[in-house]
């Protein structure tokens, strides 16, 4: 009874509390250091279309591949109670296939890109699989199951094009990974929409959802209830790779090349740093996609925020791990239970006070 | 337990069988780094495999090491193996004195390329290397020959602390401070990486915040283009005829084809190729001739050139640019 009651709390919404006030002093703090921050402005890119700019856009944009993973990762976080420390060199494998793909046909049309993209679902997803039968067959911990990947993917994606940084070039890959013509917003946005409405719909048409939180909460209880915990985690592991091939096409077409060093790089961290922003706990469990994402978003909101306030590059590494320090520890439970237990005594304190609002 | 100690001793025979199979001409044994680090490690390490090969009269092995411990490992095996030379790109600076005394002990001859190892000089043969203070130089020089009136530069520094961020930012920091008409308008890195998207969030950074810029100094050639990604995205023109200039490193192919094509300005060679004169030494070694040209610390430095779009031409691309 106790753990059901301790599951439920960190659901709801109180769990967006902390992300939610974080976002909130990190806009309060550019309105006062500086209104032009969240100037937004419309410019003809080189391209000839009309898109908006601003640091906003910036932010939007540039955490979309950030975002899109951090759902996956929430996924696998609920289901496992451990975290997926792959999907950066995964994602690199992902974008080496749509190169290698694409090269391999004679041109560049929505039909071929279409294809490449299905490719690397398919091969990306076996690469989750491979990961999820090591944590649901075989019960090694996520992190060393997918250990491995984390430290091979990088070069098997070289092996895979067989080159160090192929480039591709077409007005559709720009066109996924900039803007479309004639509409202003940056594309990668749309792939973070698309990612989360789907899987919004599939929390509201299926049972995933409580299949999910019950493997996560506990495994033989939900055994005994009929749940099969090998295929509910082995599924969340599908759909971190459907988020990781879209994550690593979408940073693919931004440069119009694969970097194998550096594609994706260190987004296993900031991703799990984004579930933990966003309230989820890391042991599995109860869980909001919702909290990731804004978690994604504070990320990349604080590394413009301080690129913004020419912070030395030197130190930028720093300032974001203490701020996010700050953040982790407001959303820990001994701080959270103490601030529950102060706005309690504070609230019976002053009844009289409290009942005169409205 | 029998059956193991067989099968060890049928391995051993084995492989000794191979290794006499393969004992005519000079026995060689190259440590290099991960080719997929870059398009500069892979054709680095392309150009070893094509020049030490048993036609030119090599017997040699070679290793891909990412990691220092890794590549001492190696170099162990073959002092053991009783290789004639080796020859070293190192990941780490240090830690490499016992391994080389052992090689010297067993009169194996050293050369470093590419990256130095600090030690003693005596323990080594030859280094051929990179001047990246030199590159960097070259291209602040090439700068200051456009005699623009001002130059307000977004500086886009590497992988801090490496050789070649040190290399490539030093001249053109002293020249920012040295020179009024030089301003560093914003300086950015990609921390621990090299990564291009770092590049244009930085760029993006500086756009957003109206900073005016016309010189963007990337310190390779992915960075530059991250930077030209904010550039497009925010319709601001850059190349030969465009409002910013472009300048990158390295000389990856597709990065000389942007020059080509009037998109970026500059692009500086740190040239991979240095298997071809380490072949010559060795060579003038074998016939029991002395190497020449080398200074204090027993260096040979690469040459390299910077190539300016107005003037580079498809055979530049052919001959000089790295990777597909």
């Amino acid at each position: 009874m106790s753990m059901i009651k301790r599951v439920r709390k960190s659901g709801g919404l109180g769990q967006l509390l902390i992300p939610l006030v974080a976002m909130g002093i990190l806009l309060l703090f550019n309105l006062f250091r500086d209104p032009g921050f969240y100037a937004i402005g419309v410019a003809v890119n080189n391209s000839g279309n009309r898109v908006l700019t601003g640091n906003i856009i910036s932010i939007i944009d540039s955490a979309s591949e950030l975002a899109i993973i951090a759902m996956g990762m929430t996924l696998v976080t609920a289901a496992c109670g451990g975290q997926d420390i792959s999907v950066g060199a995964v994602g690199t494998i992902a974008g080496s296939i749509f190169v290698k793909a694409l090269k391999g046909f004679s041109s560049i049309n929505l039909g071929t890109v279409l294809l490449a993209l299905l490719a690397c679902c398919l091969v990306t997803v076996l690469f989750k699989l491979f990961n999820g039968t090591l944590v649901s067959v075989f019960r090694i911990q996520p992190m060393i199951a997918t250990l491995i990947l984390f430290s091979c993917g990088r070069s098997i994606a070289y092996w895979i094009v067989g080159s160090a940084t192929p480039q591709i070039d077409s007005p559709i890959i720009s066109a996924m990974g900039m803007t479309i013509p004639g509409i202003p917003i940056p594309t990668p946005i749309f792939g973070v929409i698309l990612v989360g409405a789907l899987l919004a719909l599939i929390f509201r048409f299926t049972t995933l959802r409580l299949y999910t939180e019950s493997v996560g909460v506990n495994e033989g209880a939900a055994r005994l209830n009929g749940i099969n915990p090998i295929l509910i985690k082995l599924l969340s592991f599908v759909i971190l790779g459907l988020c990781v091939a879209v994550a690593g096409v979408i940073g693919t077409c931004r440069m119009g090349q694969v970097s194998h060093k550096t594609l994706l790089i260190d987004i296993e961290m900031d991703a799990i740093l984004a579930v933990a922003i966003g309230g989820n706990s890391l042991g599995g469990g109860r869980f909001k996609i919702s909290g990731s994402i804004l978690g994604a978003y504070i990320i990349q909101m604080l590394t413009t925020t301080l690129l913004a306030m020419r912070v030395d590059p030197v130190n930028i590494k720093a300032y974001k791990a203490v701020v996010i320090i700050i953040i982790v520890m407001a959303g820990s439970p001994v701080v959270k239970n103490r601030l529950t237990t102060l706005w309690n005594r504070r609230r019976s304190g002053g009844l009289h006070a409290a009942s005169g609002r409205g | 337990m029998k059956k193991l100690l067989t099968l060890v001793l049928a391995l051993v025979l084995c492989m000794s069988i191979v290794t006499v199979a393969h004992a005519d001409g000079i026995k060689v044994g190259i440590i290099n780094l991960d080719p997929a680090e870059s398009g500069y490690r892979e054709a680095n390490v392309n150009d070893l495999y094509s020049v030490f090969t048993a036609d030119n009269g090599y017997d040699a092995k070679f290793v891909t090491a990412p990691t220092a411990d890794k590549q001492l490992e190696a170099a162990n095996t073959f002092i053991t193996e009783g290789v004639d030379y080796i020859l070293v790109s190192a990941a780490e600076t240090t830690g490499w004195d016992e391994t080389l005394e052992a090689a010297k002990d067993a009169g194996i001859g050293v050369f470093l390329f590419d990256r130095m190892i600090e030690c003693d000089p005596e323990l080594y043969t030859a280094a051929v290397v990179s001047d990246m203070r030199n590159e960097g130089v070259t291209a602040v020089a090439w700068l200051e020959s456009l005699g623009l009136e001002e130059y307000n530069v977004l500086h886009i520094q590497g992988q801090l602390g490496s050789a070649a961020q040190i290399g490539r930012s030093e001249p053109l920091q002293e020249k920012c401070e040295a020179d009024e008409k030089w301003t560093m308008v914003r300086e950015g890195t990609g921390g621990d990486s090299w990564d291009p998207n770092e590049a244009r969030k930085i760029a993006e950074a500086a756009i957003n915040a109206g900073e005016k810029f016309n010189i963007v100094y990337a310190e390779n050639d992915g960075m530059a283009q991250g930077v030209v990604a904010a550039l497009d995205a925010n319709g601001i023109t850059h190349g030969v005829e465009g409002d910013v200039i472009v300048m990158g490193f390295d000389c990856n192919k597709w990065a000389l084809r942007e020059l080509l094509a009037g998109n970026w300005n500059y692009d500086g060679q740190c040239s991979p190729f240095q298997a071809a004169l380490i072949d010559e030494m060795i060579k003038t070694l074998e016939a029991g001739g002395e190497i020449e040209g080398l200074n204090e610390a027993k260096q040979i430095i690469n040459d390299e050139k910077g190539f300016d779009a107005r003037t580079i031409t498809e055979e530049d691309i052919a001959t000089y640019g790295l990777g597909e």
